[in-house]
């Protein structure tokens, strides 16, 4: 489904991503865990779009997209969450989800006639804020809503653009456990219907949703493959598992 | 509601209220103002729905005038020819300077728009077919046609007020609009915007030729106005005068551009061509430098009112651009 073949990336001297190939199949959800600084949310940047590649080439579902804008990805069925959350923090939980779901559905070069006229957007806005668990926060302003239904509205923005494969950048970011049991829910729902690559510090969370895992060092993919693999290679566990599972 | 209703009427009746009391000069002053507020209007897209800080709207204003005194010159005075040309100049004036400025952020962008306006200012200074420094009158109004003339300053006021009234009722529909929406988002969190799968370079471009193409209009206006155009319409002083208008009337709301526009012109008009005799007695040369009460006026209102003049009468009910 996505294809990534020598991906570089420098900033000045430091190499971000060094040479990365990596393959994620169609229905998976396949981790990138790594220690922090190792490159994962630029990977996560390149695939995405929002930075450039220095050499090497993505490609998603056969077509090579390493020079295709970032908002045409999503077109093309590649959408992702913040590690940062990033929503419209002015906006309503129903505004939010409905400019995404505007996004995807038609030009918005339409000047004229009220978008409140338009209840195809906000049904479909009201499903999905049902989905990541904001039914009940639909008029709350993003801005006000606790972390965890930030976390949630941030991966329902990215959902609301139906995309075939979701890149995740560390959904439970700053969650407590009650609240990363509802992430790991949600993630366990959607994984039926599309790919997943999920960049994740909670190894729990890894190990429970992950088909696959990848594990970036210093820029570089030092393994892949199933967790149970990833769990017992030296590699790993001397460059980055190392205390946390031998425990 | 009810206020908007209000302020029309009031504005309806103003020049035939002045007319009654001989003082046909208000007339004239009202059509001024309202030229402006349209020119403010225009930069309030910009500058208040859309985030992006123009500094450079002056270039779109004097394009537009200039478009309508040059063809003057050139005996086109008809204005089914002129107006839709000064508007179609100045929305490809902001078609290029946008397209460049835009791919910049910040406090670039504010100097990008101000250099490009600058560089007009001093081609027009320079273009001595047409006036240079000295600028390039004009013989009359444009003429509507249809046995029709704008001669008079009532018929003038009615038809500049009617295109406030249609610059408001486009700019109040867009902000309803899905591209109302989008631009609003934009200004929000551009990166999320683009990562749901807007183009973000073409939203705001095209908002930026909309708020350059409406500024045209109000450039037309004011050359009819004066019968008169000179290259001060253009100068960065004229950028900064609007966006003073649209941050003392309201950044991002409806009414801000007019607002401001009204208070700000008619400010001026008080401080210079009225004499208050407490304040002759306190400094008796105190018109000659009306520029530093206005100031102190201005700063008055903006630390009374952070939200704008229209923030101020929507009661400060929300910080955001939906009032």
């Amino acid at each position: 489904m996505l294809e990534l073949r020598n991906v570089s990336k420098r900033f000045g001297g430091v190499v971000a991503t060094d040479d990365v190939t990596l393959e994620v199949a169609r229905g998976e959800v396949h981790a990138l865990i790594g220690p922090n600084g190792a490159g994962k949310t630029t990977l996560i940047a390149q695939v995405s779009g929002m930075l450039a590649v220095d050499s090497g080439r993505i490609v998603f579902e056969g077509e090579d997209i390493t020079r295709l804008k970032a908002h045409a990805r999503v077109r093309a069925g590649l959408a992702r969450s913040y590690q940062v959350t990033s929503i419209f923090r002015r906006f309503t939980v129903l505004e939010n989800l409905a400019l995404a779901v505007q996004a995807r559905s038609g030009s918005s070069f339409s000047f004229w006639r009220p978008l409140a006229a338009e209840t195809a957007l906000t049904d479909e806005a009201r499903a999905l804020a049902g989905e990541v668990g904001l039914a009940d926060k639909l008029d709350a302003v993003a801005g006000n809503l606790a972390h965890g239904d930030q976390r949630a509205l941030e991966v329902g923005l990215a959902l609301a653009t139906r995309p075939r494969l979701l890149l995740l950048d560390e959904p439970m970011a700053g969650m407590g456990p009650q609240e990363s049991a509802r992430m790991i829910e949600l993630v366990e729902r959607l994984r039926a219907r599309l790919t997943v690559l999920l960049v994740e510090h909670d190894m729990d969370a890894v190990f429970r949703l992950a088909n696959r895992i990848s594990v970036l060092v210093n820029g570089r993919l030092v393994a892949s493959g199933s967790p149970q693999a990833i769990r017992v290679d030296p590699e790993v566990r001397k460059a980055y598992l190392g205390d946390e599972l031998a425990a | 509601m009810s206020r908007v209703v209000a302020a029309f009427v009031a504005l309806l009746a103003f020049p035939l209220a002045m007319q009654a009391m001989d003082a046909l000069f208000y007339v004239s002053l009202g059509s001024r103002m309202l030229i402006y507020a349209i020119a403010a209007t225009s930069l309030n897209l910009a500058l208040g729905y859309g985030g992006m800080v123009s500094f450079g709207h002056a270039a779109f204003f004097g394009a537009g005038a200039y478009t309508v005194g040059i063809l003057a010159a050139e005996g086109v005075q008809s204005l089914w020819l002129a107006w839709p040309a000064a508007v179609a100049v100045a929305a490809l004036a902001a078609l290029f300077i946008g397209a460049v400025s835009l791919r910049t952020r910040g406090v670039y962008f504010i100097m990008i728009t101000l250099a490009f306006a600058q560089m007009v200012y001093y081609l027009f200074v320079s273009l001595k077919t047409y006036g240079g420094e000295d600028g390039l009158p004009m013989r009359g109004r444009s003429d509507p046609g249809f046995g029709l003339s704008l001669a008079g300053d009532l018929a003038w006021y009615y038809l500049v007020l009617a295109l406030f009234a249609a610059l408001v009722y486009l700019l109040h529909r867009l902000s309803r609009s899905r591209f109302g929406r989008v631009i609003e988002a934009i200004r929000e969190n551009e990166t999320r915007a683009e990562a749901i799968g807007f183009p973000v370079y073409r939203y705001q471009l095209a908002c930026f030729v909309i708020s350059g193409a409406a500024a045209g209009l109000a450039g037309a206006l004011i050359a009819n106005q004066s019968g008169y155009v000179s290259p001060s319409l253009l100068h960065w002083i004229q950028s900064g005068t609007l966006m003073i208008m649209v941050i003392l009337g309201g950044v991002g709301r409806l009414w801000g551009g007019a607002l401001g526009a009204f208070a700000l012109l008619g400010l001026e008009h008080l401080i210079a061509d009225y004499q208050f005799e407490w304040l002759a007695a306190l400094a008796p040369n105190y018109q000659d430098h009306a520029g530093l009460a206005v100031g102190a006026v201005l700063l008055a209102i903006v630390l009374a009112a952070p939200q704008g003049l229209a923030g101020m009468l929507a009661g400060k009910k929300r910080g955001d651009a939906r009032a």
